[in-house]
């Protein structure tokens, strides 16, 4: 089971976390095209390396971070370290 | 070939001043302290243990261990034992599986009866056209099915789990292993041992040499006085992302396995080699066993395995086979070298045992064969951490090849040595195993945030500098000039590989599964090189060309109950539950929650709340403190409704739509006083409406002053209902005027209640009575529920339960989410769409609301069946005449006591929608009947009148 980096609560077992899947800005709603916003609902890019994507620490600190890993190794970019005030997802 | 019991053995492990009485297929036998189930029935001149899956040939032992295919057993209630690895205890009432006809009686016509079944790929072939014949093909292969027998009688067992973070795990428990374990223990690294066998040794236990017995007991006198810690009987199963392991324990002197979940910093793989079976005509006639079994029945257990034997020998092993065999005294007609060409071809006699064996041309009189062809690298470990194992054609097994960098490889699986240089290669790995955990600690801690620094900086990850072992060549023994069984488990030949290849199925991986070969009980441990080099041969390749399957998890199977582990599923009882107890309550469990389905006729329940008064725990419903100055803006953005002028006091119903537009959630918010708001959520909906209100404040409107706090449990929640609900309240209340013109419906007020201060009410209504919502601190529940009890005996005041609410709620046409919309139902499918605002900036799921609300969508409708006696089944479908087209459904169906009628809440197509509208629903039992949409929700008090009073 991967071990995920909370910025908070230091690497915990994903089980702990709830996964958020990939970062997506919101459209904006009053200008958005069915497309973007459906792109926005349903599209995701997938890669097979580096992706930035979501986590929500549902059995820890209840924050919402927002981290780079390899989806082919499982490596995390830049992981952060106690005091990290990266939270808030993009 | 006839087995028996010799002299002591210096390296015996049966302890024969203790003797065990045991049964085999109903007959009295005894054994030894110390003997596997195998070996004490071979000791007793046993030597048919089972029938081959599908020609249901006799087999005896081949390898007498854990692998052994021939050696599956029922033991009491448990099947599918293996003998080969399963200590006898006293009383153990053993059966063989799979017998049919039985075990000692050959069906020789089912080759040709069956034939049609046991052609290779014949799952696939059998189960073509025509249909018809399956439950024939079912029955047949039902009498061939491998296995044990269930017994549905069976108690429940008691499994464990443990959870454990040791810094090295060592899964082998060889002289490698040991050493490795010891080096790192040495280093101050936390240790878990892991031996798949009953002890620690490896091939060292089964050793007749003296310095191999010497060296066994220095490694175990390390053991005992080291800090290791040692799992005997026990499996590394499997190994997952950042080393996380399952290891399946099955010796707990209390559980019947139990299932360790370890994170290990670093992984030592020692599983050893496994010894490969040779593939040649007669192979799996009894007699015929690998020099590992040889060695095990002579050296562990005083077991003579034949009277003359045959010795195939192609490495020391073999010789060392020999050896023992003589001391125990069996004659050795011929040892054959396959190491200097010596080739056997066949073994002859009856279907039960070997009398001859052919070798080099000669056939040689013997009653048993000792094969020693070469070795199985069981990689498993490794692949799963990521490996792709390499074939090596002079040493004739595969390699690790690239293992990520805190999964090390020692012993057999990483090469050959003397047994000082398996030591030291043991040793040094530990050593590297330990440097390398206390980096990956190091990195741990410190981005754990600490009450005190980590001291020092992050060790350096240290270097492989291991002296690599070396590889000793090994003649390449696959197949000899014929045919012969690859994978016992599941008798696939190599004719059949040969075939399955020709019909198209030449790459490993699809001829596995279209043979099923190596997805027995062994799981490929013995057949999988074998079956490559089957494949490799029938495409005139190299086995290199060909390559291996990918090992998967589990190494060693292991029940479904270590996997489930101890039954632990939490419940959640309000603190009113004890009154419920005490008042014959029905309960019925709403996820994790025990809640009161009703109190033994729930229409006397609605009965009394439409005449009377009554009284519903309604505790799981989610409630969110929510203060801060941005809080009518957060409403905004979740809910599709306006909020920006809610005045302190008041209430609103709410629907929440997720960005796709469909409903999510609903209820009543109200504002408690000028920064602070309550916001009450559906029961089920408690866990994720708080994430989700998280989800947009931390990451959408990170700027917003809101602060959030989860009180469901805080509160004790109980609705009072009924015509007299104000009178009991006021009976009960302090410092709040009742009167409906100072408390008005869609109002909240904070009261003092039965002498509890902080509660707060609102006049709210599922039930579609005039009723108040109490909120009360969860610790006074019950003694404000009791209190409320007591003051209203003379109003017939009475508790109401779930299924009462349910028939209420229907009464009123509310819609329940998740129960009358699913997770296509659009805001406006719920009729609630003039809520929608969509001149709101925005708000979540906006535009697919805005984009809906051009499109005409289905609808939510109050439906009532033209007989009133029949209710519909919930899901029953509304079906367009005499035709199965499908034009919605009933979500929601109940016998009105109230209306004394059927009562339905449906979701149909938009042209059904309106009120009149004459519909068709098929019942469960295929009958249709009449029904018909009316044109409001509520199928009683559609003004509300009663609510509002
Ligand atoms: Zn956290």
């Amino acid at each position: 089971m991967l071990l995920v980096p909370c910025p908070n609560c230091g690497p915990r077992n994903s089980t702990d976390l709830r996964y958020g899947g990939e970062s997506h800005a919101r459209p904006d709603p009053n200008t958005a095209s069915p497309a973007e916003w459906r792109a926005y609902l349903y599209l995701r890019d997938n890669p097979a390396g580096w992706l930035r994507e979501n986590w929500y620490c549902a059995s820890g600190c209840r924050r919402w971070f927002s981290i780079e890993r390899n989806t082919a190794t499982n490596e995390f970019r830049d992981p952060p370290l106690p005091g990290d005030k990266r939270g808030g997802a993009a | 070939m006839t087995m028996s019991r010799q002299g002591v053995q210096p390296t015996e492990v049966i302890d024969r001043a203790a003797k065990l009485r045991f049964r085999w297929n109903g007959k009295r036998f005894s054994g030894f302290e110390g003997d596997t189930i195998a070996s004490a029935l071979a000791a007793s001149g046993e030597q048919i243990f089972s029938r081959s899956m599908k020609y249901h040939r006799p087999r005896g032992i081949l390898t007498a261990d854990y692998w052994d295919p021939n050696l599956m057993v029922q033991v009491g209630d448990d099947p599918n034992v293996r003998a080969g690895h399963r200590l006898l205890e006293s009383g153990m009432d053993v059966r063989s599986q799979n017998a049919w006809p039985s075990l000692n009686r050959d069906i020789k016509a089912a080759n040709s009866l069956f034939g049609r079944f046991l052609t290779a790929g014949f799952y696939y072939k059998t189960f073509m056209r025509p249909q018809w014949l399956w439950p024939t093909y079912e029955r047949v292969l039902a009498t061939f099915a491998p296995g044990g027998k269930i017994d549905l009688d069976t108690p429940h067992a008691y499994h464990d789990k443990r959870y454990t973070h040791p810094d090295v795990v060592v899964a082998g428990a060889g002289p490698a292993g040991i050493e490795a374990a010891l080096a790192a223990s040495g280093e101050g690294a936390s240790v878990l041992l892991v031996s798949h066998e009953h002890a620690v040794g490896g091939h060292l236990r089964y050793s007749s040499d003296a310095a191999d017995q010497a060296a066994l007991a220095e490694l175990r006198a390390a053991l005992d006085a080291s800090d290791v810690e040692v799992l005997t009987d026990s499996t590394v199963t499997g190994r997952y992302e950042d080393n996380w392991l399952g290891i399946v324990q099955r010796n707990h002197p209390i559980a019947v396995e139990r299932l360790i979940k370890a994170r290990a910093k670093t992984l030592v793989a020692a599983p050893g080699l496994i010894e490969r079976p040779y593939v040649f005509e007669g192979n799996d006639r009894p007699g015929v066993i690998t020099s590992g079994a040889a060695r095990r029945l002579a050296n562990l257990w005083g077991v003579k395995p034949g009277e003359r034997a045959v010795v195939f020998s192609a490495n020391a092993d073999g010789d060392a086979a020999a050896a023992d065999l003589e001391r125990v005294g069996t004659e050795i007609a011929a040892v054959i070298d396959g190491r200097t060409g010596g080739r056997i071809s066949s073994t002859s006699g009856s279907s039960r045992a070997v009398d001859a064996v052919v070798a080099d041309g000669a056939s040689i009189d013997a009653d048993l064969l000792v094969v020693a062809a070469g070795w199985t690298a069981p990689t498993s470990l490794l692949n799963m951490a990521g490996d792709r194992p390499v074939y090596d054609p002079a040493a004739a097994r595969f390699f690790p090849s690239d293992p990520p960098s805190n999964v090390l490889a020692t012993g057999g699986l990483a090469g050959d040595a003397d047994l000082d240089g398996l030591r030291q290669h043991g040793a040094a790995t530990g050593r590297l195993a330990a440097a390398r955990a206390a980096a990956v600690r190091h990195r741990l801690q410190s981005r754990t945030a600490r009450a005190l620094p980590v001291d020092g900086d992050e060790p350096a990850w240290a270097p492989d500098e291991r002296v690599p072992l070396g590889r000793d060549p090994h003649p390449e023994l696959y197949r000899a000039d014929t045919h012969g069984m690859v994978d016992m488990s599941e008798d696939i030949s190599s004719k059949d590989l040969v075939a399955a290849a020709h019909e198209g199925y030449d790459s490993v991986e699809l001829a596995k599964r279209y043979t099923t070969a190596t997805m027995g009980p062994s799981q490929g441990k013995l057949e999988t090189v074998n079956t490559v080099a089957a494949i490799a041969e029938a495409r005139g390749e190299t086995i290199s060309q060909v390559g291996t399957t990918v090992w998967r998890p589990p190494y060693a199977p292991l029940t479904l109950g270590a996997l489930a582990g101890r039954m632990f599923e939490p419940v959640r009882v309000s603190p009113i539950h004890p009154w419920h107890e005490a008042n014959n309550v029905s309960i019925i469990q709403a996820g994790q929650w025990l809640r009161p389905d009703h109190y033994g006729d729930p229409a006397a329940e609605v009965r009394n709340v439409r005449e009377n008064v009554g009284l519903i725990d309604v505790t799981p419903l989610g409630k969110l403190d929510l203060r801060g100055p941005d809080v009518p803006k957060l409403l905004s953005l979740l809910y599709v409704n306006k909020w920006m002028k809610l005045g302190v006091g008041r209430v609103r119903y709410g629907m929440m739509c997720a960005e796709d537009g469909v409903v999510l959630d609903d209820g009543v918010t109200g504002r408690l006083g000028e920064d602070h708001y309550m916001m009450s959520t559906t029961s089920s909906g408690a866990g994720g409406v708080w994430e989700w209100v998280e989800n947009w404040l931390q990451t959408e409107r990170p700027d917003w002053q809101v602060h959030v706090t989860p009180v469901t449990t805080a509160y004790a929640s109980i609705n009072v209902a009924g015509p007299k609900s104000r009178e009991l309240m006021s009976r009960v209340c302090e410092g709040v005027d009742l009167d409906a013109e100072a408390f008005p419906y869609m109002t909240v007020r904070e009261a003092t209640v039965a002498g509890v201060a902080g509660c707060f009410m609102w006049r709210i209504g599922f039930t579609g009575e005039l009723s108040f919502e109490l909120h009360v601190p969860a610790g006074h529940g019950l003694h404000v529920w009791e209190a409320l009890m007591d003051s209203g005996s003379d109003l017939g005041v009475g508790p109401f339960g779930l299924e009462a609410q349910r028939i209420m709620r229907l009464e009123k046409g509310h819609f329940i989410v998740g129960q009358d919309t699913d997770g296509l139902t659009l805001g406006p499918s719920t009729g609630l769409g003039s809520l929608i605002k969509l001149d709101k900036d925005d708000f979540a799921g906006k535009p697919e609301l805005a984009w809906a609300a051009d499109r005409s969508l289905p609808m939510v409708v109050a439906i009532q069946p033209d007989d009133p006696d029949v209710v519909p089944e919930e899901a029953a479908q509304i079906v367009r005449g005499d035709t199965n087209e499908i034009l919605g459904r009933i979500t929601s169906s109940r016998y009105s006591p109230t209306l004394n009628r059927s009562i339905c809440l449906g979701q149909v197509e938009p042209d059904l929608a309106a009120g009149g509208t004459k519909v068709t629903v098929l019942l469960e039992s295929g009958e249709r009947i009449g029904a018909t949409v009316i044109d409001h929700h509520a199928h009683f008090d559609p003004a509300g009148e009663r609510l509002r009073g």
